[in-house]
C-alpha cells in the first residue's frame, strides 16, 4: 500500500494509531491524583511532541543517514517561524500560506548554507553550520530587525495589512476557520482527555513527514546516503558524486526544520530569534542520538523523551515532592527531597544529561536499540514478539522488503 | 591504439620519483598485467588512471578522451572501474546493497534524486545484482553486513561491485593478495570467466606469478617507476633482464 512493503505498511499504521491516540495514551492518570503531574496529554505539550518529532525526523535524514552532523539546524527552525508570522501580517491568520512559505524559504536557506558547508566534512562541516546559524541568530537581533522585530520578536499588530482578512475570520491562527487553539474535552469519570485541533493538525503533518522519511529510507537515494556514511571513497570510485546527494539531504532536512519552525508559529503566533540559537541545534542532535540515529522511530522517541522531561520533570516542586513522600519519617523525607532537588524542577537537565550518558554508553543505538533488545529477549523466550519492538528491531538493518 | 594510452607519465613524491616516463598501451579486450617488486609504483600508476592522483607530466587517454583533471566519479562513468589493494566496500551495508549501488550508478549516472522510488521494487537491477552475486558464489550471503565478511569475501565482493558495472576497463590492484591458494585459484577462474563472458578489458597488478601467467596476454614489468619491458607471458618468462630484476628475487 502507498508504495510500501507489507511490513512497512503495518509499521506506518501503528505509528498513525499511536499518534491519533496520543491524547488518550498520554493521560493515564486520573485528574487530581498524585500522579497527574506525569500526564502529558495537554495540547501545548502534545503539539511540541509532534513538532519536534518532525524536526528530528528531518535532522535524521541528514545526520542519521549521511553522518554529516549539522550544528546549525535551528537556523531553519527560526526561518520557518518568521515566514509564518509574516504571512499572518501580510495576508491573514490562515496557517497554510505561511507553512508553504516556511518550507520554501528554509529550503533556499539550506541550499545556500549547505552549498558552502558541504565543501568540508567531519568537524569542519559541523563548525561551518554552527557559524552560519550563529550568524543568522545575531543578524536576526541586529541588522535584520526590520524583518525580525529584534528582541521583541515578530508578532502581528493591529495596523498590519492582513489583506485577506475577512469580516468574521478568526483573530488567531486557523486552517480555513478551524482554530488551532480550540479543543474538545472529554471527561470520563475522573479522566480528562483533551482533543486539540492544533495537535491533530501537527499530528497529520507529522505522519506525512514520517511517511516521506520512510520512503526515503527505502529508496535508492536513501541507500546512497547510507553509502556516503560508510565509505565515501568507494562511492566516488563507483561513479557517484557524493556532493549533490549530501546537498539534497541537507536541503530536505532543512525543509523539515523550516516546517517544524512554521508549525511552532502556527500554534502560537510569535517568532523570536532565540529559536535560532545553538542550544536549539544541540537539542535536536540530542533527540536524534538519544532515540537512535539512523533509525526511523528513534528521532521521534528522542524528541518525545526530551520534551517530556523538559515539561514534566521541570514542573515538579517541593509541594509535590512533599505530597509523595510526606508519609515517610521526617529525616528520610528530607534526605529524599535533598537528593531529588538535583534531578527535578530546575535541575531536570541533570536527569536528562545522565540519561543521555547512560544511553550513549550502554545503548549506542539509542532507545530504539533498547526496545530492540527487549524485543529479542521476548523472542528468545519463545513468546511472540510483535508490535513496535519487532518493527524497531528491523529498522536498523532493513532486510529485503517482501 | 589501445583503449588505454599512457604517455610519458611522471609522478614525484617529494624527492622520490615514483613514476618515471611511463608508457603503457592496453589493447581493447585483452588482459594486461603489470608486475614489479614492492614500491615499483604500480599502485601509483593506477591512482593516476582513476583520478586519485594527477601526474606531474604526461597524458592518460581512455577511449580517446583524456582522464586527467576529471574527478574519480566522472572517470568511473567513462567506464573505468577499480578494485583496490585493500578492499574498499560499504562495510555497514549488506552484501546485496553493496552490489546494488554500482548498478544504480551505472543506470542513473553520478546523481539522481530517486527519493520516492523503492529499492525493493527495482526488479531489473535486483536481478542484475543477484546474477553477479551468483557468479562470485556469494548469493547466500546477500543479507550479511559486509563488515562481517572474511577478507577473501570482501575482495570478491569488491570485484563483484566493479564487474557488475560492465566497465570498459577493469583495474585490479593485487586481487589475490592475502588469499589462500584455493581462493586464489577461484579468483583466477572467476576473472577468466568474467573476461570471457562479459568481454571486459582488464588491467591487473599482481605479485603472484601464477595468477599473472594464468590470465595475462601482455605483461609490463615495472621497476623503480619505469617500465622495464613489455611482452607476452612466454617471452617475459625467459627474459634475462626480468629474471634478474624481478623473478629471481621474488621466487
Ligand atoms: N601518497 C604518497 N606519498 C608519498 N609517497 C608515496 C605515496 N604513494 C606511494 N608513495 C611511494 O611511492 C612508491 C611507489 O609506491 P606504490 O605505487 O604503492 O608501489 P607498489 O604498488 O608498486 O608496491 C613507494 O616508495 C611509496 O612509498
Ligand atoms: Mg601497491
Amino acid at each position: 500500500m502507498l508504495g510500501l512493503s507489507k511490513k512497512d505498511t503495518t509499521f506506518l499504521l501503528i505509528v498513525i494509531f499511536l499518534t491519533m491516540a496520543t491524547p488518550i495514551l498520554l493521560q493515564p492518570f486520573p485528574e487530581g491524583s498524585a500522579m497527574a503531574t506525569f500526564n502529558a496529554g495537554y495540547p501545548d505539550l502534545m503539539q511540541r511532541f509532534a513538532i519536534f518529532g518532525i524536526f528530528a525526523i528531518g535532522f535524521n535524514i541528514l545526520f542519521g543517514l549521511t553522518g554529516y552532523l549539522s550544528f546549525g539546524h535551528a537556523a531553519f527552525l527560526g526561518v520557518g517561524s518568521y515566514s509564518v508570522v509574516w504571512m499572518y501580517k501580510l495576508l491573514d491568520y490562515n496557517v497554510l500560506p505561511g507553512l508553504v512559505l516556511a518550507i520554501i524559504t528554509s529550503g533556499i536557506f539550506a541550499l545556500a548554507i549547505g552549498y558552502i558547508s558541504l565543501r568540508r566534512t567531519g568537524i569542519y562541516f559541523s563548525i561551518l553550520t554552527l557559524a552560519f546559524a550563529q550568524m543568522s541568530f545575531n543578524l536576526a537581533y541586529s541588522v535584520l530587525t526590520p524583518l525580525t522585530n529584534g528582541e521583541t520578536g515578530l508578532q502581528v499588530y493591529t495596523d498590519d495589512p492582513q489583506i485577506l482578512m475577512g469580516e468574521n475570520a478568526p483573530n488567531v491562527p486557523h486552517l480555513f476557520g478551524l482554530v488551532m487553539r480550540d479543543s474538545y474535552q472529554l471527561d470520563l469519570g475522573g479522566w480528562l482527555f483533551t482533543f486539540n485541533i492544533g495537535y491533530y493538525f501537527c499530528a497529520v503533518i507529522a505522519i506525512l513527514a514520517f511517511y516521506l522519511s520512510l520512503r526515503i529510507f527505502r529508496s535508492p537515494f536513501g541507500m546512497m546516503l547510507r553509502a556516503i556514511k560508510t565509505n565515501q571513497t568507494r562511492l566516488n570510485y563507483t561513479g557517484l558524486n557524493a556532493r549533490p546527494y549530501t546537498l539534497a539531504a541537507f536541503v530536505i532536512s532543512g525543509m523539515y526544520a523550516g516546517l517544524a519552525g512554521g508549525l511552532l508559529a502556527a500554534m502560537d503566533p510569535l517568532a523570536g530569534a532565540e529559536r535560532m540559537q545553538w542550544t536549539a541545534s544541540g537539542e535536536v542532535i540530542l533527540m536524534t542520538i538519544l532515540g537512535g540515529a539512523g533509525t526511523l522511530m528513534g528521532p521521534v522517541l528522542g524528541a518525545g523523551f526530551i520534551k517530556y522531561f523538559e515539561n514534566i520533570f521541570s514542573k515538579i516542586n517541593d509541594t509535590m515532592l512533599h505530597g509523595w513522600f510526606g508519609w515517610m519519617p521526617d529525616g528520610i523525607e528530607d534526605a529524599i527531597l535533598f537528593v531529588s532537588h538535583f534531578f527535578v524542577g530546575k535541575s531536570w537537565h541533570l536527569t536528562l544529561g545522565l540519561m543521555f550518558m547512560l544511553v550513549v554508553i550502554f545503548l549506542p543505538g539509542g532507545l530504539v536499540e533498547g526496545a530492540q533488545r527487549i524485543g529479542r529477549l521476548f523472542r528468545r523466550r519463545g513468546r511472540k514478539a510483535g508490535g513496535p519492538e519487532a518493527e524497531a528491531a528491523r529498522q536498523r538493518n532493513p532486510g529485503p522488503a517482501e | 591504439m589501445g583503449i588505454l594510452e599512457v604517455k610519458d607519465v611522471n609522478k614525484r613524491f617529494g624527492g622520490l620519483q615514483a613514476l618515471g616516463d611511463v608508457n603503457l598501451s592496453v589493447a581493447e579486450g585483452s588482459v594486461h598485467a603489470i608486475i614489479g617488486p614492492n614500491g615499483a609504483g604500480k599502485s601509483t600508476l593506477l591512482n593516476c588512471l582513476v583520478g586519485k592522483l594527477i601526474p606531474d607530466t604526461g597524458s592518460v587517454m581512455f577511449a580517446g578522451q583524456s582522464v586527467l583533471g576529471r574527478k574519480p566519479h566522472e572517470i568511473n562513468q567513462l567506464g573505468i572501474s577499480r578494485v583496490f589493494q585493500t578492499p574498499e566496500i560499504f562495510a555497514d551495508l549488506t552484501v546485496m546493497e553493496n552490489v546494488l549501488i554500482p548498478c544504480f550508478a551505472k543506470r542513473d549516472g553520478a546523481f539522481r534524486l530517486h527519493a520516492f522510488e523503492t529499492v525493493a521494487n527495482e526488479t531489473e537491477i535486483g536481478e542484475q545484482a543477484e546474477a553477479m552475486l551468483a557468479d562470485v558464489n556469494m548469493l547466500e550471503k546477500r543479507d550479511m553486513v559486509a563488515a562481517s565478511l572474511s577478507r577473501g569475501d570482501k575482495r570478491r565482493l569488491e570485484m563483484a561491485m566493479s564487474m557488475v558495472q560492465q566497465p570498459k576497463l577493469l583495474l585490479l590492484d593485487e586481487p589475490t593478495a592475502g588469499m589462500a591458494r584455493a581462493d586464489t585459484n577461484n579468483t583466477i577462474d572467476l576473472l577468466r570467466q568474467i573476461h570471457n563472458k562479459r568481454d571486459i578489458t582488464m588491467c591487473i597488478i599482481e605479485h603472484d606469478m601464477h595468477v599473472v601467467f594464468s590470465l595475462a596476454q601482455r605483461i609490463t614489468v615495472l621497476a623503480q617507476g619505469t617500465p622495464l619491458v613489455e611482452d607476452t607471458p612466454e617471452n617475459i618468462k625467459g627474459h634475462p633482464k626480468v629474471r634478474e630484476a624481478y623473478l629471481g628475487e621474488a621466487h
